[in-house]
């Protein structure tokens, strides 16, 4: 397809706005001289040229709306229309981040209310909604976790324990906080090795950061005992709660001994991905973390909802402002539509990954056939390599038949791993379906897999050669005056 | 809500599994970690829904905005909302299959030009969570090209308060120091001061906002002149509606160039999502947080787009990673190029220039009043005025409507506001703004 500066003409216009009703200055008027911007390559294109050129770019894509996105550990389940309606009253949206409270009492209340509603389902004492995301929720996390220690005068706790199913964001945040990773064994259930971790346990431990389910879709049943060992060494237990949709309504992690959780409202909660963005991360702690959070803290008098900003020991800000405000709203549509019915979520996701991978799981490896799944699940390929065949080759082979593919090669804990979860809001149909095409693929790599190698073929483009992409980057076009066509540089 | 199964179907597959009841997918797991109560309402309908939120938002009360401060009351075309509410762009995941993900991709690529034509610099990503964490990983990455442990970080003290506060939050495990330089009279970056400090120190890193949070015109080329006899990395945090006026960043060296992009198409939503920028030189792509997607082939030579250098990212380096970011903001950044595909330079221009005018109009109109300028300098569309009993005004002024700016005790600057105007406001909205502030001065 061409590119939006490929299609540009000088003079086109694609805006309206109100004429000028005071007098017009000029930039020369304004502007120190050798601050005026001469040159300035921004297309000019017609209304009617944007809506064609992204309607036809938005059509080059495989999204929720159209079909099944299996991408284990991301959730990519239904996104409810209703959360965008109500996200888009003009009440809500036209707030400026400063109002002061009286003004914004709306407002102020949607985030109490999630707030709440986020520290009944993961049974916190306290919950943070400023995180843009689950990375960022991370971040704050171990930030929470590193001025725990700080206070208590813990200066020989620089490690985190990671399992090695996590995912990489896990280990790359310890870093930036200036953690030491340590990693931690799975064993042959697919469980954190509990003789590992308490081999790995020491003094230095600040904490341990877990996912659970973890990314092999696996209930680490030792959760509860692993919060006590940590507990007695003054350590604390970080739980990742990527995987939180499939306990939401049936556990609270606050009550296992969990001290910090990050929640994705994009995933447990149904905000839709955008693409790769906005996410949000709001952050859970107990009563021991609780004087560390970020200002400012939304609280509630009884009287009128407001901003507080004295929370002596704070970790800071980690956004300008308060987060992802319109993303809130869905996730709290979506968790008032579900109301004390949530386990169902849950339950369902367990129930569809459960029955997917027992349609599956003759066909691929099952690396923990003595772990039941929970709301996702881990298969191994490798038993299709034997034909040169690799788990990309059957994601991209997926593609053709209308499905996006599963994450592939994570956990790195198992060879050639297709990671797959279907989520609650796909009907067994559609399961189903998309066991049968599986089915067809192990085939055509046994009989065939000079298909798969060549796939995908009915996508908009073909295989894309990735190593060459990397090995000369061209990472922007050159736009030439008023964006008329120009050649690549 | 939301679970397609009949009771059939569900009664089947479990059956299938050998299950009698939902309960018995969790049997396996000791029934004393999932014993929770949970205090929960009941489901509400779609239209109890709508109900329940529109009378949460009548306890919102519609002002008027003069205010600027990192968010903007700008007009955003209605294609844009139409475009960006698009099921195939609204719910898909980040591009990991990129044979099935051009649109996204492309989108980006296209948005990643944009930034570089504005920034003039070489090389963009597909964006960060928003400015003020944007200038956070531009630090984290000034530090990782200066390879060095310790030393100081300078930050001028036009930069947004919030945006100080949000790096120091992701430094705090840095044994770097921050510290301040101040403005001079002019509201601009103290040039001598600036100049003192670095023949003194080692200063690794210096930032500088453009305009800067009062509003004025910070001299990049005098201070790129400085910065670059000392071998400091210049990270500026740019405006991206100011930079269709003003000249880039890149033409006065710099080497990192973060902003916000909420002005180029994003409601103010009580602060978010917003989604930040970052652009740089290209000897430091390898550097460089977060996404970035490249131009490349398919196997017949037809072009398309794909994500690259992954091997900066946490998913691939794990605890080497350039940043612990996941993906990028993604629906932000494809409505920040919507905006500018759809406004075009001479759209862009026309946003600065009214809100320029406009500004000027109001600024002269409350000079009238008996308000002052607190600084000599040069400013676009946003500036501090100080007046006695500014704050009591300023709350006079809310309860009828209008929020004039922010006051800025906060800061040390009593009986300042700091007041923003743009292209969205009219001039009937500042006249009747006048008289209301005539009334209260009466």
């Amino acid at each position: 397809m061409e590119l939006i500066f490929e299609t540009a003409q000088k003079d086109r216009r694609g805006y309206s706005l109100p004429p000028i009703d005071v007098e017009l200055r000029k930039p020369e008027d304004i502007i120190p001289s050798e601050y005026v911007r001469e040159e300035l390559n921004i297309p000019q294109l017609s209304e009617l040229d944007v809506i064609r050129h992204f309607t036809k770019l938005s059509q080059l894509n495989y999204a929720v709306d159209t079909t099944m996105i299996p991408l284990g550990s991301c959730t990519m389940k239904y996104n409810p229309r209703i959360g965008e309606e109500i996200a888009s009253f003009s009440k809500f949206k036209n707030v400026h981040p400063l109002s002061p409270s009286e003004s914004v009492q709306g407002t102020l209340r949607i985030a109490y209310e999630l707030k709440e509603l986020l520290k009944e389902l993961g049974g916190f004492a306290e919950v943070s909604l400023q995180p843009a995301a689950g990375a960022q929720g991370e971040l704050l996390g171990l930030l929470l976790i590193r001025a725990y220690h700080k206070d208590r005068g813990n200066s020989d706790k620089k490690k985190i324990l990671i399992p090695d199913s996590a995912h990489g964001t896990n280990p790359a945040t310890a870093k930036l906080c200036g953690f030491d990773v340590v990693t931690v064994k799975s064993d042959t259930n697919g469980e954190l090795s509990w003789e590992d971790f308490l081999k790995k346990l020491d003094d230095e431990v600040a904490a341990l950061m877990i996912t659970n389910p973890n990314t092999l879709g696996i209930f680490e049943r030792n959760i509860k005992r692993m919060a006590e060992k940590l507990h007695e060494k003054d350590a604390l237990l970080y739980m990742d709660g990527a995987n939180f949709n499939a306990l939401v309504g049936i556990a609270k992690p606050g009550e296992w001994g969990v001290d910090v959780m990050h929640f994705n409202l994009h995933k447990t909660f149904a905000t839709p991905h955008g693409g790769g963005g906005p996410g949000s991360g709001p952050v859970g702690v107990s009563e021991k973390l609780k004087d560390y959070l970020p200002t400012p803290q939304v609280e509630y008098d009884g009287r009128k909802y407001y901003l507080n900003y004295n929370i002596p020991k704070s970790v800071g800000r980690l956004l300008a402002f308060h987060g992802h405000f319109s993303v809130w709203i869905k996730a709290l549509v979506y968790i008032l539509m579900c109301g004390n019915e949530i386990d169902n979520v849950a339950k369902y996701a367990v129930l569809n990954a459960r029955y997917l991978k027992y349609l599956l799981k003759g066909i691929f490896r099952d690396p923990y056939p003595q772990s039941p799944c929970m709301h996702e699940f881990v298969l191994s390929a490798v038993n299709l390599l034997r034909y040169k065949v690799t788990a990309a080759d059957i994601a991209k082979r997926l593609l053709d038949y209308g499905f996006y593919a599963p994450t592939m090669y994570f956990p790195l804990v198992v060879r050639e791993a297709l990671m797959i979860e279907p989520t609650e809001t796909e009907n067994p149909d559609t399961l189903k379906a998309f066991a049968v095409v599986m089915e067809k693929i192990v085939k055509e790599a046994r009989d065939n897999p000079e298909i798969l190698k060549k796939s995908p073929q009915k996508t908009p483009v073909k295989r894309i050669k990735e190593a060459e992409a990397n090995r000369k980057p061209i990472f922007r076009f050159r736009v030439e005056k008023d964006g008329v066509k120009a050649p690549l540089a | 809500m939301f679970i397609p199964h009949s009771p059939e179907e569900t009664e089947s597959l479990l059956r299938e599994l050998g299950l009698v009841s939902l309960e018995d997918l969790f049997s396996h797991i000791d029934k004393e970690l999932l014993n929770s109560s949970f205090n929960l309402p009941t489901p509400k309908s779609e239209e109890e829904i709508r109900t329940f939120f529109k009378e949460i938002a009548q306890h919102n009360r519609d002002l008027i905005y003069f205010t600027g401060a990192g968010s903007y009351d700008r007009i955003i075309p209605s294609a844009l909302e139409y475009l960006i509410s698009r099921g195939e762009f609204l719910t898909p995941y980040t591009p990991y299959q990129a044979e099935a993900s051009q649109g996204t991709l492309q989108a980006i690529f296209e948005y990643q030009t944009l930034i570089c034509e504005l920034t003039a610099m070489e090389v963009a990503n597909a964006s960060m969570y928003d400015g003020a964490s944007a200038l956070a990983e531009a630090v984290l990455m000034g530090r990782n090209i200066r390879k060095s442990a310790e030393g100081k970080i300078l930050l001028s003290e036009g930069i947004n308060p919030l945006y100080k506060q949000t790096v120091k939050t992701y430094l705090t495990n840095s044994a770097h120091q921050i510290e301040e330089i101040k403005v001079s009279p002019e509201g601009i970056t103290d040039l001598s001061l600036l100049e003192d400090y670095l023949k003194k120190e080692r200063v690794d890193i210096f930032v500088v906002q453009y305009p800067n949070f009062f509003g004025f015109i910070e001299p990049l080329k005098d201070i790129g002149d400085i910065v670059h006899k000392y071998g400091t990395i210049f990270i500026v945090v740019a405006d991206p509606i100011a930079l269709s006026l003003l000249k880039p960043p890149g033409y006065f060296g710099a080497d990192i160039v973060v902003g916000e992009g909420q002005q180029l198409g994003l409601p103010m939503n009580f602060g978010g999502p917003y989604v930040g920028f970052f652009a740089t030189r290209e000897k430091y792509i390898r550097k460089l947080p977060g996404r970035l997607v490249g131009m490349a082939q398919d196997i017949e030579g037809k072009r398309a787009f794909t994500l690259i250098l992954q091997t900066r990212e946490q998913h691939i380096r794990r605890e080497k990673a350039t940043s612990n970011i996941c993906t990028n903001q993604n629906l932000m950044a494809l409505a920040n190029l919507i905006y500018l595909c759809l406004l075009g330079r001479k759209g862009l221009q026309e946003v600065a220039l009214q809100s320029l005018s406009k500004a000027i109009y109001l600024k002269e109109r409350l000079k009238s009043l008996g308000f002052e300028e607190v600084f000599s300098g040069k400013h676009l569309w946003e500036f501090p005025l100080k007046k006695e009993n500014a704050r009591k005004l300023w709350d006079k002024l809310l309860k009828k409507g209008y929020m004039l700016g922010i006051p800025l005790e906060n800061l040390g600057l009593k009986n300042t506001l700091l007041i923003a105007v743009t292209e969205k406001r009219t001039r009937q909205e500042i006249d009747n703004l006048m008289e209301v502030l005539g009334g209260e001065l009466d």
